[in-house]
């Protein structure tokens, strides 16, 4: 199984989940910019964290065999705090680094004023930098924030396909699905999202357009969700290049569009494993890979 | 020398037990006509400034008596509405019973219908805000 997980703060993990999210598969991944729990109360300290997101955290990732990209903004709580709205000034010169695949998270937490205008000047910056765009959904009021959402997205003129609407779920998939969007979806260990309610999703819903990540950060999150849920899959019946499509062909065909995905393994690290390789009639069921967060070998 | 003299700074300056404290000040002054125009400004600057947090004591402590009285709808909604989902219980919130109206419900009732569809418990204080069965939505009191 050879998974991307499309959005994970790696900064809030440590070096044992680099450990065994490679040993689960996990070869890529992005990390979105977000809320560090504290308030920022600068411009430096964004200017500093965005610098940590493209440098130190990315070398912290590739000496694991995992190649590291990441989204820059200005998140949707700290978009209500004056001191902090002038990053937004800051963002056009990250985004023309490599490292920077796309925008975000950007999107509502308590559906202000000022909330509204930092997502339109974010999807507006995805238009004019041609780059994909990583909305949250708002936790509180999901589905009036999430129809909302998909009005400022139709308005901004952006391609529905360079977007992605973030930790969706029974009550907003649908309707986000018909705008042409990406769906995303965060795994948690007993809120957002569980394997077994994403399996039901998929096989209701499908494979395209969506993709699925664990959100893992400094709260209650397991960063091998994305590989359980592949193996919830295979359980359920899905094939080994469904698993594929949804955990690695997915969020690679949405974040190349940034026309910066580098995929190539990592001097002195394997590809992980490409369906062929299990496929036909001797696919793996119950993804044994996946569940056993075995560590063999440190990276360092 | 007023209530709240240097109120700002002493949150801006505090640690969270100290913020909380400041909090707990513009509760206790609430309703005593101690507050002036810009104390009561500022005091709302960090009441918000405190519903953003991810601390359960901060949100609570923010959604007292002070915002009870001169906290703006909508963000006294969403401040209810986190506490549901930090699972602080709502006796925490000061005149819920007067200011609770039918959006408040509009948006109860929305997330008791993600729950039901996740195959989760809707919790007590969530079904308590929820439309009166039977009853139509007229509770704008
Ligand atoms: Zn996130």
């Amino acid at each position: 199984m050879r998974i991307f997980d499309p959005h994970i703060h790696m900064s809030s993990r440590t070096t044992d989940d680099y450990e065994a999210m490679y040993a689960a598969g996990v070869r890529a991944l992005v990390e979105p910019s977000f809320w560090l729990g504290q308030p920022r109360t600068s411009v430096g300290s964004f200017v500093d964290y965005f610098d940590a997101l493209t440098g130190w955290e990315r070398f912290r990732a590739s000496q694991f065999g995992i190649r590291h990209h990441c989204a820059v903004a200005l998140n949707p709580k700290e978009a209500n705090d004056a001191r902090c709205r002038e990053v937004l000034a800051e963002l056009p010169r990250f985004l023309r680094r490599e490292s920077v695949v796309a925008i975000g998270e950007t999107g509502y937490d308590s559906m202000t004023a000022e909330e509204d205008e930092v997502l339109e000047a974010h999807l507006a910056l995805g238009v004019e930098h041609r780059l994909p765009v990583i909305v949250h959904t708002p936790h509180r009021d999901k589905k009036y924030g999430t129809r909302r959402t998909l009005e400022v997205i139709a308005e901004s003129g952006i391609e529905p396909g360079l977007v992605v609407l973030d930790h969706l779920n029974e009550v907003t998939i649908e309707m986000v699905k018909e705008s042409g969007a990406w769906m995303g979806f965060s795994i948690y260990p007993d809120t957002k999202m569980d394997p077994h309610r994403m399996v039901a999703l998929l096989q209701r819903y499908g494979t395209e357009r969506v993709l699925v990540n664990s959100a893992a950060d400094w709260g209650r999150s397991d960063p091998l969700l994305t590989a359980k849920t592949g193996a919830a899959m295979l359980d359920a019946g899905f094939d080994a290049a469904d698993v594929d499509r949804v955990l690695w062909q997915n969020p690679v065909e949405f974040f190349a569009q940034s026309g910066r995905l580098d995929l190539t393994p990592l001097p002195g690290f394997a590809l992980a494993n490409a369906p062929e390789t299990f496929s036909g009639n001797s696919v793996r069921r119950g993804g044994a890979d996946a569940t056993v967060p075995a560590v063999p070998e440190a990276a360092r | 020398m007023t209530a709240t003299d240097g109120m700002e700074a002493r949150y801006r300056d505090g640690d969270t037990e100290q913020r909380i404290a400041v909090l707990e000040d513009l509760n206790r002054h609430a309703y005593d006509g101690a507050l002036a125009d810009d104390e009561r400004e500022a005091g709302l600057g960090l009441v918000r400034d405190a519903l953003r947090a991810n601390d359960p004591r901060l949100v609570s402590a923010a959604m007292g008596a002070f915002a009870g009285r001169h906290l703006g709808d909508h963000d006294w909604r969403h401040g209810v509405m986190k506490l549901v989902f930090m699972e602080v219980p709502l006796t925490t919130v000061d005149r819920l019973v007067d200011r609770r109206d039918a959006e408040l419900s509009r948006m109860a009732a929305d997330l008791a219908e993600e729950r039901e569809a996740a195959g989760r418990p809707v919790p007590d204080d969530l079904r308590s805000l929820l439309p009166p069965v039977g009853a139509a939505r007229e509770e704008g009191r």
